[in-house]
């Protein structure tokens, strides 16, 4: 089943939760509706539930418009953030309520709720109270419960985020199994970049209420299409240069004296853009290579990378680096990147202007197309 | 932190407890068991305080009196006319008012003035109220062509008259505890209920009364308790009578007219240990189904 919000727009007293989003959600697929805290990620879950209606716009399901439709006839599964199991209600009985609400027979009922727990591999913990149970298991009750009814759209508010780092990871992939195990079109929300990069077809990203971008995981990362969507995703996060334009069409960096040129911009008219560039991206060069120079002021192993953070200016620019180079703090440094790594924008509406892989980006696109 | 109680831990307790208990001991304890011995003082000489012989022959007067059997039965008639509706009206108006509704602490003080009104003032109000010609009641009933009723002097009507002013009286207490029971359960649960298709009425029964019943145990623990010891509302109502021809005679009213009228000490001692036996075996029934059904987060 299809489903397709048309200018869906949720509005609380003077704050716009949700800011009229058009986008369609197509069948079986894993959708991961991602953002910063308050950018209305929840109010969206709500509203496809049915616990909330709209102030403004439509939801469809399939051909059906469902937009006034109460939660309770929706017949959609969702998994609370808190999992909201009843906690008066046994493992068993708290997978077959849905079931009951349906009138099921005790005893389809209950084979089906056996099904669904071997799913979820929670079939050893059906006579416990949820109280008896970790994080985890609950995170399984809950998704279980949600399954149980069959329901054409599974929704799942911020599942993950009670669990323990390596429990999350499980989890997640977890959630990804079942999800195509069972087939079922699925909305997965979550604040959490990678969470949301690694488990979905596709990705929606959301600030301030309004749908920013839309794209297959790795398309949203080579090629984001504004300041905020490149800003959001990548860590350590991606590096802002603002350029102006100087008599002699060349482009100095805003707040230092460096000007640097680059193939790529001879088509620029602009006066003045802003240039995004990924710290994986740059790479240490030959002064005399080097797209822009500065003092590395501080620098850290973590793991297999080297981040250093180097001082141009006013501006500071992250990049990681081999962790062979023999680089030190206080060292002067050269950086240079491959102009097609580049990101664009205008500095005014922030829109990206050019740049990002743009033949990978291509394959991307036509791969999920 | 739980510590294991030690010597000093307990004596420290005790010497805080120590002056709530001597009040307690001296108000409440002695008197219990100071009447608990007196039921069976059979021969009594008040006057000198002396015990000339002790026996359960108390007991068996009691127990041969009709007027005590009209009481135990008043009483039993009493309970059971008001816990019932007093619960089932006061949760329905707490979910009315703990639902989104305009001026909700307007109406939640108006339902909680009857349980700091003084129970004099309740019963004169009422009095006037259930007034067989000028009454409010009467001439509400009036609209629905039911004759005037003799409310306080008809022996029929004596004991619903005293059964509703008294659900109205205890309705405010039991309102506010029942608010605070729904205040605590989460949204969360009703917000999944309805996602697994739980309509109004499932919601109530599958989540609201589970949730609530540590609340509805306490408040009907409470309840029963409140009506067996039923007397200020008879007094006031009746004007220290116990209703028209004994009609609203309950146990505590027995033993009063006993113990301050007839100044019969050990009969109303023995009536009042034989309340104390059937509110304790309540009470005991009480907490064995209660343990089957109270679900405690
Ligand atoms: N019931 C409500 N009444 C008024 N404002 C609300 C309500 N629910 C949400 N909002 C507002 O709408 C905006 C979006 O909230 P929402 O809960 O959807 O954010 P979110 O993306 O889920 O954030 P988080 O990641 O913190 O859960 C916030 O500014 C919030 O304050
Ligand atoms: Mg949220």
């Amino acid at each position: 089943m299809d489903v397709h919000l048309d200018q869906l727009t949720m509005q609380f007293n003077d704050t716009t939760a949700v800011d009229s989003i058009t986008t369609t959600i197509k069948d079986g697929e894993l959708v991961s509706l991602l953002g910063p805290s308050g950018c209305g990620k929840s109010t969206t879950l709500m509203l496809l539930s049915g616990l909330y209606k709209p102030t403004a716009g439509d939801i469809y399901f399939g051909d059906e418009k469902v937009t006034t439709m109460d939660a309770e006839k929706r017949g959609i599964g969702m998994v609370f953030q808190n999992y909201a199991l009843y906690p008066h209600l046994s493992v068993l009985k708290n997978i077959m309520f849905p079931l009951k609400m349906q009138k099921v027979p005790k005893k389809e009922a209950i084979q089906q709720v056996m099904e669904m727990a071997k799913l979820v591999q929670i079939d050893h913990l059906l006579d416990r109270k949820p109280a008896q149970l970790s994080g985890g298991q609950q995170q399984r009750v809950a998704i279980a419960r949600a399954l149980v009814k069959k329901p054409k759209l599974l929704l799942l508010d911020e599942p993950l985020s009670n669990l323990d780092a390596r429990l999350r990871l499980e989890m997640r992939e977890e959630i990804r199994r079942i999800q195509q195990e069972v087939g079922i079109t699925a909305v997965f929300v979550t604040h959490d970049q990678e969470e949301a990069l690694s488990i979905s077809d596709r990705v929606m990203l959301m600030n301030n209420g309004v749908l920013q971008q839309e794209n297959a995981p790795q398309q949203m990362y080579r090629k984001p299409e504004n300041i905020f969507a490149a800003s959001f995703l990548g860590n350590p996060p991606i590096n802002f240069l603002t350029l102006h334009k100087t008599e002699n069409n060349t482009y100095v960096i805003q707040g230092s004296s460096q000007t640097l040129e680059l193939p790529s911009m001879k088509w620029q008219t602009h006066e003045a853009f802003q240039m995004g560039l990924r710290p994986e991206d740059l790479y240490t060069v030959p002064e005399e290579e080097g797209l822009f120079s500065g003092e590395i002021i501080h620098m850290e192993t973590i793991g297999r990378d080297t981040l250093i953070r180097l001082q141009l200016g006013d501006v500071t620019v992250r990049a990681l680096v081999d962790p062979k180079s023999r680089l030190r703090v206080g060292d002067r440094c050269s950086l240079a990147i491959e102009p097609q790594e580049v990101h664009y924008f205008d500095p005014k509406t922030g829109e990206r202007l050019r740049g990002g892989n743009d033949n990978d980006a291509q394959a991307n696109l036509e791969k999920h197309a | 932190m739980m510590l294991k109680p030690t010597w000093k831990s307990t004596l420290k307790a005790l010497l805080y407890l120590l002056p709530a208990l001597l009040i307690l001991v001296t108000f409440n304890i002695y008197p219990i068991v100071k009447s608990f011995l007196m039921s069976f003082y059979t021969n009594y000489d008040f006057f000198k305080n002396i015990i000339n012989e002790r026996g359960f022959s108390n007991f068996i007067e009691l127990f041969q009196d009709p007027n005590f059997i009209q009481a135990l039965q008043n009483t039993v008639i009493f309970v059971i006319g008001v816990v019932p509706i007093s619960i089932i009206l006061s949760l329905a108006i707490a979910i009315l008012l703990n639902s989104k509704i305009k001026f909700s602490g307007l109406f939640r003080t108006i339902y909680f003035l009857p349980f700091v009104t003084s129970v004099v003032a309740v019963a004169i109000v009422w009095s006037w109220i259930f007034h067989s010609d000028y009454g409010l009641l009467n001439y509400f009933l009036g609209w629905f062509g039911v004759d005037p009723i003799d409310w306080l002097t008809d022996p029929t009507f004596a004991m619903p008259a005293l059964i509703i002013l008294s659900i109205w009286k205890g309705l405010g207490f039991n309102i506010i505890i029942f608010l605070a029971g729904l205040q605590s359960v989460n949204e969360q649960y009703y917000l999944a209920a309805k996602v697994d298709g739980a309509s109004a009425w499932h919601r109530f029964k599958s989540v609201t009364l589970p949730l609530l019943s540590p609340t509805m145990f306490f408040v009907s623990i409470i309840s029963i308790i409140n009506a067996f010891k039923v007397f200020d509302e008879i007094f006031a109502l009746f004007n220290g009578k116990p209703g028209p021809a004994n009609s609203a005679l309950t146990v505590v009213y027995y033993v009063y007219q006993k113990f301050y009228e007839e100044w019969e000490f050990g009969l109303a001692s023995a009536a009042a240990f034989v309340l104390f036996i059937i509110v304790f075996l309540f009470t005991i029934i009480q907490l064995i189904i209660g343990r089957k059904f109270v679900h405690y987060q």
